[in-house]
């Protein structure tokens, strides 16, 4: 290993050794809980969860990119969008198709890189040695760089011939540009361009524990669970335990397992984990009228986004909370952008915690500016958008959509005299067509209205009082603070958790998992106190985790004609019931 | 070396092995990229083909001209399009045929407009759609296959797909799609001196590498992901075609002027003004691009499908107005949607006369394209997949005639879509699937 790699590695295990102790009590803990009360449950079998080609994020490419190089080389770069299917857009990336200009996209983005590691200013602690003229081709300090990094790029040993190829591709480009470091930029192009490198290709092995089945191969699971516990590529530590066969270890697993779920990274994961299942990515285009909402800033959206996932992290990670409490937990954090959107006094000149007071209207996520300004027109509010979202987004529930042959004229709202949105909404619980999903929606979408389309607590609407009553599921509450109580003991709730983190961690579709090793895990999270990093360990330790199926060779036939509507094998419906 | 050994790629090497130097004209032969000498042999330009695309829809009562031919009258929400009327045709009465597959609202209707298929669940995506077809034809040749942008300011929004998984990502932002066509890899054309970047040819060597890889990861993979990896490759070989470009002096086009630089970022909003700012900031660059040939096929959306876009200080954006907006008593339509529309319909002939401005041979870069633009609806309001209307602008190098207002009396919206697979060149006996299938062109239309 190279000056670079080593120096960072030492840096790293400093930090385990520091954070270490702290871990291990709590998994001891955890380990205690899962023990006394579950010792007799074991994994139902299953056909695990079939290898799939995924695109490596967005957000995966450049963290994987900061951890290799360093936190600077973060190029600007915009991704095409997937499909978020079931819920989750990495479930999407298993089934996303690759355009011409996705390539120009990464080609570009490599050009960056590649400039940003060569630059003068970086190369000598990015690259781990000098070559001997920085105007000629050096092979050996070549070979050291690419050989140093293009394990953790590609997830894996790289044929010693691609490497060879890649060296001798830099030489012949320093050679014609007369310069080393120009050279070896055109190389890392090469690498950053590389399928290897941009699709996460699942390899499978014959199971020798269990004869005709199958499991991901060392490297493939070491991605796996590095992609879901940290939103980035193997660290060299990790490619070591699957280099050495460790990995495929009960006992190796488990150190990896716990080595991630104590490394910072797994904030960054965590992060994007919930960013994902709750849709946030929307945050991008989120605006709100500026006339009707004029203190609502391009920064207020941006912050909103940002207080939810400090609230997770630190609600989930930091102090391993109940995962249910998240959605009546009055403890945040606020930022001076921020304050003033919720009417409080910013405490300090970043992000500082704050706890919502005991009288306050605002209890847990479903009352962060996040949830009800992204589920809003951008100038007022919606009852059923809101509705839709707590249904779908949180409880991993299906709203139909509004039947394409309703009579509108009937729904709509010819009455200027309607004041609140109660009076709005109520016209569709009058026509059956309309009332069987809105049902699903309203009760708890118009508790809501408390806030207004920014996430402002209001009174009332047009000057009539806002009435928050409503029902979850059976459960009557008057106000937000109680919907959120409602939803918290809501046994959807964590269920819903474990389906999307399953799915999330295996980049496979929520509907497609086996419902009985969900079942399971639902056991398990409720046993563990609905500590979240126990889920993850669970799922990640899970045997339905590693074992795999080869997708079904199910072909399409294209018709004569020249346009066909063609569905992938591993196709499922956009969101699904349970 | 013998003389018959020289290549492109030898010359060049033997050229850069050094410092970057200006070739002085006239360049060997061989240097020449096959294909770009279309323009060079006093042949007429190129034929392209564009889209644009709408959501909801006009308001028919007061956009639909009474009249049919070339002597129509102009209803109110017409207006705007005076200006450009002899240079686009105006189809009304159109039908998408949903075949026994649900009303998919603000889907099914685009979607069989751009693929002759109606679609049996959102979830199902819409396959190849028109412009790809005919990308397929034209479009190999040059810089990009193909161009889609859209001003909706959300990068989701796309009418554009490969195939069922695979949509075109849209350019939302003027500021990249300028850095992007006329950028770092632009070739001015009419650059009086032609430095081929040494990089380039280094990147291309590198790129053969990269292609071999692809071959290894086929064999662990089944048949859906291979088409994945066939996709992969074909980017990659779009990446090569794009530094082979760069390796050649590209012909003097006279029409290509490129645009100064987009200094700031125009608010990525949904309201209507910042719509149309970003949609006049990506035509403009659209439409330049067109002229410079980096591309033959383009596609552009002022809005989204079931369109989001909102009016200042107005609580309800477009869609929920169509909804929720009460038909005025005296008017018979509802004004705010009208509002709304009339706003579409603006920024078509924005669109139009984007191309109708650019002077190219003795006439307009708009004779040699050809563009169709379709919504989702024909009433929006009741979601309505028949009387629905569409257009087409640009004479198409003198195929397609224009000034027209047609009445397809209740016939497929897919007629449409056929006559423009057809004009395009691509010889085929028909289009679509069931009822949408057509064989029939809109001859009208036709010069």
């Amino acid at each position: 290993m190279g000056v670079f790699l080593s120096r960072r590695s030492n840096a790293h295990g400093r930090r385990r050794l520091m954070i270490g102790g702290g871990i291990v009590t709590a998994l001891a803990v955890g380990a205690a809980a899962v023990f006394s009360s579950w010792s007799s449950g074991t994994e139902p079998e299953s056909k695990g969860t079939p290898a799939t080609l995924r695109l490596l994020t967005q957000e995966q490419y450049l963290n994987s990119l900061s951890y290799i190089f360093s936190p600077d080389v973060r190029p600007v770069t915009n991704f095409a969008a997937v499909p978020r299917i079931d819920g989750l857009l990495v479930s999407g990336t298993s089934m996303a198709g690759i355009t011409a200009t996705q390539l120009e996209i990464y080609q570009k983005t490599a050009t960056t890189v590649a400039a940003m590691i060569v630059d003068e200013r970086s190369r000598r602690y990015l690259v781990p040695c000098e070559p001997k003229s920085t105007s000629e081709p050096d092979a050996e300090c070549a070979r050291e760089f690419i050989s140093q990094v293009t394990p953790l790029l590609y997830r894996g040993p790289v044929p010693a011939e691609r490497l060879e190829a890649l060296v001798t591709g830099a030489n012949e480009a320093a050679a014609s540009l007369n310069d080393f470091y120009q050279g070896l930029s055109v190389a890392i192009e090469g690498m950053l361009v590389s399928p290897s490198v941009l699709l996460v290709t699942e390899k499978t092995e014959d199971d020798p524990d269990h004869p005709g089945e199958l499991r991901l191969d060392a490297w493939s699971l070491a991605t796996r669970l590095s992609l879901f516990l940290w939103n980035a590529g193997p660290d060299a530590e990790l490619l070591q335990a699957a280099s050495s066969g460790e990995l495929l270890t009960r006992k190796g697993l488990q150190r990896e397992v716990d080595r991630m779920l104590a490394s910072p990274r797994l904030e960054t994961g965590v992060r994007a984990l919930f960013d994902d299942m709750f849709a946030f990515e929307s945050f991008v285009t989120l605006a709100k009228d500026s006339l009707i909402y004029p203190s609502f800033s391009g920064e207020t959206a941006v912050d909103a986004r940002e207080q939810t996932l400090r609230t997770v992290v630190d609600h989930l990670i930091t102090r391993r909370q109940d995962y249910r409490d998240l959605f009546t937990t009055r403890k945040t954090f606020m930022s001076p952008a921020l304050a003033p959107a919720y009417k409080v006094a910013a405490s300090g000149p970043g992000w500082m915690p704050y706890e919502f007071p005991d009288d306050s209207p605002r209890a847990g996520l479903l009352t962060h500016i996040s949830f009800l300004a992204l589920h809003s027109h951008p100038g007022r509010s919606s009852a059923t958008m809101r509705g839709k979202a707590l249904r779908e987004v949180l409880l991993c529930q299906n709203v139909p959509s509004p039947p394409p042959n309703v009579d509108f004229s009937k729904v709509q709202n010819p009455d200027e005299g309607m004041k609140t949105a109660r009076e709005r909404v109520g016209f569709h619980l009058e026509e059956p067509a309309c009332a069987g999903c809105h049902r699903i929606t309203d009760p708890m979408g118009l508790t809501m209205e408390a806030f207004d389309g920014a996430g402002d607590f209001r009174h009332s609407e047009n000057g009539v009082d806002i009435d928050t009553t409503g029902s979850l599921d059976g459960v009557e509450f008057t106000d937000a603070v109680g919907l959120s109580s409602a939803l918290r003991n809501n046994p959807q709730l964590p269920w819903c958790m474990v389906r999307r983190a399953f799915a999330y961690g295996t980049g496979t579709a929520s509907a497609a998992n086996d419902r009985r090793v969900l079942e399971f895990l639902s056991a398990r999270f409720a046993a563990d106190g609905y500590v979240v990093p126990d889920l993850l360990r669970e799922i990640a330790l899970s045997r339905a985790f590693q074992k795999v199926y080869l997708p079904s060779e199910r072909q399409t036939h294209p018709l004569p004609d020249l346009t066909t509507v063609k569905l992938m094998s591993n196709d499922a419906p956009a969101s699904a019931t349970h | 070396m013998n003389i018959k050994d020289l290549n492109r790629r030898r010359v060049l090497r033997g050229m850069l092995n050094g410092t970057a130097v200006a070739v002085g004209l006239p360049l060997l032969d061989c240097l020449l990229n096959d294909n770009a000498t279309a323009m060079a042999d006093g042949r007429p330009m190129p034929v392209r083909f564009g889209t644009w695309f709408w959501g909801l829809g006009a308001t028919n009562n007061i956009f639909v001209p009474q009249k049919t031919g070339t002597n129509y009258d102009i209803p109110e929400q017409f207006a705007p399009l005076t200006r450009v009327r002899e240079h686009v045709n105006l189809i009304t009465n159109l039908t998408a045929f949903r075949d026994g597959e649900p009303n998919l609202c603000h889907y099914s209707g685009w979607v069989i407009g751009r693929t002759g298929s109606a679609p049996k669940s959102g979830a199902t995506r819409p396959g190849e759609t028109l412009d790809i077809t005919i990308a397929n034809q034209i479009g190999r040749t040059t810089r990009f296959r193909t161009l889609t942008a859209a001003a909706t300011g959300d990068f989701r929004n796309t009418v554009s797909y490969e195939g069922a998984n695979t949509p075109n990502p849209p350019e939302i932002s003027p500021v990249s799609f300028y850095g992007r066509l006329f950028g770092l890899g632009f070739q001015d054309p009419n650059a009086s001196t032609y430095t081929p970047d040494p990089k380039t040819v280094a990147r291309r060597s590198v790129l053969s590498g990269v292609m071999d890889e692809i071959k290894t990861l086929e064999k662990s993979v089944g048949y859906a992901d291979r088409q994945r990896l066939d996709q992969y490759l074909t980017g990659l070989r779009h990446l090569e075609h794009q530094f082979d470009q760069q390796l050649v002096k590209p012909e003097p086009i006279a029409s290509c002027k490129a645009p100064a630089a987009i200094g700031d970022e125009p608010a990525m909003g949904s309201e209507v003004e910042m719509v149309k700012k970003r949609h006049r900031l990506l035509t403009d660059l659209m439409a330049m691009a067109v002229a410079c040939d980096q591309t033959r096929v383009f596609n552009m959306s002022y809005s989204n499908a079931q369109a989001n876009t909102t009016k200042a200080g107005y609580e309800k954006p477009h869609h929920t107005t169509t909804h929720e907006e009460p038909i005025h008593g005296k008017l018979g339509y509802q004004p705010n949607c009208a509002w709304f529309a009339h706003r579409a319909i603006e920024e078509w002939a924005y669109f139009v006369e984007a191309f109708s401005n650019i002077k190219e041979g003795s006439g307009t870069l708009l004779d040699n394209v050809l563009i169709y633009a379709n919504t989702d609806h024909g009433d929006a309001r009741i979601h309505s997949l028949d009387k629905m209307v569409a257009f087409t602008a640009g004479r198409a190098g003198g195929r397609v005639k224009t000034g027209l207002h047609v009445d397809a009396g209740a016939t497929g919206v897919s007629r449409l879509g056929y006559t423009m697979i057809r004009t395009m060149g691509v010889d085929t006996p028909g289009w679509g699937t069931k009822s949408n299938r057509t064989s029939s062109d809109l001859g009208e239309i036709l010069a």
